[in-house]
């Protein structure tokens, strides 16, 4: 087999990172090279430099080191059993990429992940030593993800968040079940306890330090996991709860939702279909409602009957027409928190609404130059000059609801 | 009255250029506090032939233009926009915020939301520029430089330069566009003139992998051009070196999505037997928590406890710790969040009000076993916080199997309750607690159980000579079990 080139490789190990969803590049300290005079900055805000034709942003060089893998978790394409082509990157050629990339405005930076070959501590090692490299010997001021591995030893995962902005770990699947069932080899116990420590750490870095009294740098912008949607039979209740168990416990920064997708050479064990992107979404939206709208998890599904989402409808306007006993809500009056419940009213408009009501009263026409659309927002509010009257309680209301947003609808 | 004149309006302002906020904020500095209307300016940039500046009249002495501060922030990024009517726009702004002061907070009015709209454009399009500028090398070693084309559709030039200083500080570079251009040679930063795409270089030998990237990261299960569309418009793609692509994979997604789906799934890799032989054919023993015989063994054992459901949202089991033969244990209510992440009894707030008040006691924390009567972190999440809930009759029931073991293979001499679910697990009833506090119960089997609260009880107290008072109390009842112990 004759060696590889680089482009072969790249083509390779990008393949196979694309199944991880994210590429956020956000949430980082400031930094910028004016001091070092190196190249890179991070500004709060993440950016994305181009979108692949899957509507997904391109934000960061999202590769793995190798696809090599002792693992066989039958969701992923790089499954030991896997028959797909095999490749491994040198530390200098990850480096040299990065760098050659970011120079030309392509990316924030690096999201690097592995295969696991030989032992966890020898590919997080070659993982950690990419980082200290780019922020050492290169002065790289972008943004590094890089994946950890959950039975890394202590030491590696100490360094890896003195280089890196943020670290993730994968839950993979919302139940232990699940796991057990698709990823034999993994241990869902190993990766809590990983999540667990990586809280601490970070809890620890936070205090200064008594002797310098200055903050030590670890992973500034939080860690983060993914759950994979539609590879098991759990219900959007079940992966919410598991969520919101995540948030609460790890303090995670972001749950990403990745709907199922056919790889190459997939196992039998396996729905065969398109992914379920537009579930998928929702699970997005109802994760929101939960971070931004002040809604806990057990409400969100609370009086569904299967303890799915809506796909019709996004997950607010289907709790509302649920608890219409709740509306309609007066914007002229109403506190934050129940403008935040009213389907339609995103958290930027609640805003505007307490600033402009505190200067005039406000109409439905009003609204309407604030919104992107009324229609779902009239049977649930009051307004100067507009009362809902008996149209709360209609009972097709939820079907003309659909009907005139359907021409706004994302797909 | 007279006869409107055509079109002439009494004072022309000519502007140095299409970014001169400076020379604009001057001269409606002026206009405006000689109250001159603004249907009465029209505005104009060099070399604009019509526009010739008339004398503005000169600022009265002694008054002071005043605005709310945000407005100038505002109208600078609006300034930025091609709208050739914005000049004209932010004067009437200005005229009407005199009168209005207010206005910039009715987000519902006309004017203030054209403004926030031409800002959105600006930022839009400073964060394409941000996004889409691709720099091309030329030259080598000293000679390396980094050349961009890019088309705004503001005037954006200067406002974003310092963002590509900043970040690409050790680099020398030129970004060019067909209003100005920005160039850093590694210390200076200076603004010029306009250019054609044929001023900036051809191709990069880089741009070939970087289109390797942008096709291999596509999944082609994920089709949604839309999406692709609504954040990188068409406009953008004459010059970004992977669009050229696009087309194609489109194209072929589908085709590519239903290979992947029909293909059958294929025998394994043949290296695969080798990897399951080495890495995982030792099957790790699940412990066996009856043939447990020591502390270590039965907290190995406890790792994989299912009697109840409370470790499906817990991080760990958290179990008792302390020398096998402690005379004493004390039994508390069930782990934190603190205890959940570091797998060890008291070790939140309430542990270390625990352990000051042992200290304060005299009872050395070493030689005394702790433990939990529920020892699953059981709570409820609310954002990034866990609240406590108490565990049931049914948890403290399923997890009493390891109390009793904890106490068959230590034999303390004395048991202490720290709160009710504490009592509840090693008396098998509900007592009340505050009542019975400091009384020794002796159960059947011998055992002798000093009753007391759970030092979280302190905790949740506010008032301050309350609170002491508690931790007085709790301190007594320590020395009590000092004095227990030693009998």
């Amino acid at each position: 087999m004759s060696a590889l080139t680089v482009r072969e490789k790249l083509a390779i190990l990008s393949d196979a990172a694309k199944y991880d969803a994210s590429c956020a590049s956000s949430g980082s300290a400031k930094r910028d090279s004016l001091k070092s005079g190196g190249i890179g900055s991070t500004e709060g805000m993440g950016i994305c430099h181009s979108y692949a034709p899957d509507g997904r942003c391109i934000s960061l060089l999202k590769i793995l080191l190798t696809n090599f893998c002792i693992y066989d978790c039958s969701y992923c394409i790089n499954r030991s059993s896997s028959n797909v082509r095999r490749a491994r990157f040198t530390v200098d050629e990850v480096v040299k990429l990065t760098m050659d990339f970011y120079r030309r405005n392509y990316i924030e930076g690096l999201f690097l992940s592995s295969g696991v070959i030989r032992s966890p501590d020898e590919t997080m090692g070659e993982m950690v030593e990419v980082a200290r490299r780019l922020r050492l010997d290169e002065k790289f001021g972008g943004y590094i993800h890089l994946k950890t591995i959950p039975e890394s030893s202590a030491e590696l995962v100490e360094k890896a968040g003195l280089y890196a902005d943020r670290l993730s770990i994968n839950v993979e699947l919302p139940t232990d079940e699940g796991v057990k069932r698709l990823a034999p080899e993994k241990k869902p116990e190993t990766i809590r306890l990983s999540m667990a420590r990586l809280r601490q750490k970070m809890e620890e870095k936070a205090e200064p330090t008594l002797k310098t009294k200055k903050r030590e740098r670890f992973a500034p912008g939080g860690q983060s996991t993914q759950m994979i949607v539609g590879a098991d039979k759990t219900s959007d209740d079940g992966i919410l709860h598991a969520s919101a168990r995540l948030y609460g416990s790890y303090h995670l920064r972001r749950v990403y939702y990745s709907a199922f997708s056919p790889i190459p050479d997939s196992s039998s064990s396996l729905p065969l279909q398109k992914p379920p992107l537009m579930r998928e979404h929702r699970l997005y939206q109802a994760d929101w409602l939960m971070r931004f709208y002040g809604f806990s998890q057990p409400e969100i599904l609370a009086g569904s009957n299967d303890g799915m989402l809506d796909l019709a409808i996004d997950p607010k306007l289907a709790w509302a027409l649920r608890n219409r006993g709740l509306f309609p809500v007066d914007v002229n009056s109403a506190e934050r928190e129940a403008l935040l419940r009213v389907p339609g009213l995103g958290t930027k408009v609640v805003a505007k609404i307490l600033e402009t009501r505190r200067h005039r009263r406000m109409r439905l026409e009003d609204l309407g130059r604030l919104c992107q659309s009324i229609a779902k927002l009239r049977p649930f509010i009051i307004a100067e000059g507009w009362s809902p009257g008996a149209l709360t309680d209609k009972a097709g209301l939820r079907g003309k609801i659909v009907q005139s947003c359907e021409q706004l609808s994302l797909f | 009255m007279q006869p409107a004149e055509l079109d002439l309006a009494r004072y022309s302002v000519r502007l140095d250029s299409q970014t001169d906020f400076s020379g604009w904020r001057d001269a409606a500095r002026r206009l405006a506090l000689n109250e001159v209307k603004p249907e009465d300016i029209s505005w104009h940039v060099a070399p604009d032939p019509d526009g010739c500046q008339t004398d503005l009249p000169a600022m009265p002495g002694g008054v002071q233009l005043l605005v709310p501060r945000e407005f100038i922030e505002h109208a600078e990024t609006a300034f930025c926009h091609s709208d050739p009517g914005r000049f004209a726009f932010l004067y009437r702004l200005l005229w009407r915020l005199r009168r209005e002061p207010k206005l910039l907070a009715i987000a519902s009015d006309p004017d203030t939301r054209r403004l926030e709209a031409m800002e959105k454009a600006v930022r839009r399009d400073s964060h394409k520029m941000h996004a889409f500028v691709r720099f091309r090398k030329i030259g080598d070693g000293d000679e390396e430089r980094y050349v961009a084309w890019f088309e705004p559709d503001h005037f954006i030039v200067e406002r974003n330069a310092d963002f590509f200083v900043r970040r690409f500080t050790g680099m020398r570079w030129t970004i060019l566009t067909p209003y100005a251009s920005a160039d850093w040679n590694g210390e200076r930063l200076a603004i010029g003139p306009g250019a054609a795409k044929g001023d900036a270089p051809a191709g990069d030998d880089t741009e070939a992998l970087w289109r390797t990237y942008f096709e291999n990261i596509f999944n082609p299960a994920r089709l949604k051009v839309k999406a692709m569309q609504k954040e990188m418009p068409k406009k953008y793609w004459r010059n970004l070196p992977e669009a050229s692509l696009i087309p194609d994979l489109i194209a072929g997604a589908d085709k590519a999505a239903t290979a992947m789906i029909a293909k059958m799934p294929t025998t394994p890799a043949p290296h695969h037997a080798k990897v399951q032989a080495k890495h995982w054919s030792k099957a790790t023993e699940p412990a066996e928590p009856d043939a447990a015989r020591t502390i270590p063994k039965l907290r190995e054992a406890a790792k994989g406890c299912r009697r109840c459901p409370l470790w499906r949202d817990a991080t760990q089991t958290v179990f008792g710790e302390g020398p096998d033969d402690a005379r004493v244990i004390f039994v508390g209510e069930q782990p934190g969040d603190q205890e959940d992440l570091a797998g060890k009894p008291f070790v939140g707030p309430a542990g270390n009000v625990f352990d000051a008040i042992l200290d304060d006691a005299g009872v050395d924390r070493q030689k005394v076993y702790v433990t939990n009567a529920v020892k699953h972190f059981k709570f409820e999440p609310r954002g990034k916080r866990r609240i406590h809930s108490k565990p049931n009759a049914g948890e403290v029931q399923a997890c009493r199997w390891w109390i009793d073991r904890e106490f068959e293979l230590i034999k303390p001499d004395l048991a202490v309750a720290l709160g009710a679910t504490a009592a509840l697990s090693l008396l098998g009833k509900a007592i009340p607690v505050t009542k019975m506090r400091g009384q020794v119960i002796e159960r059947e089997d011998g055992l002798r159980v000093f009753v007391t609260i759970h030092p979280s009880f302190i905790l949740r107290i506010h008032e301050s000579a309350e609170k002491e008072a508690e931790r007085e109390r709790f301190l007594k009842d320590m020395r009590e079990v000092k004095r227990l112990m030693a009998a």
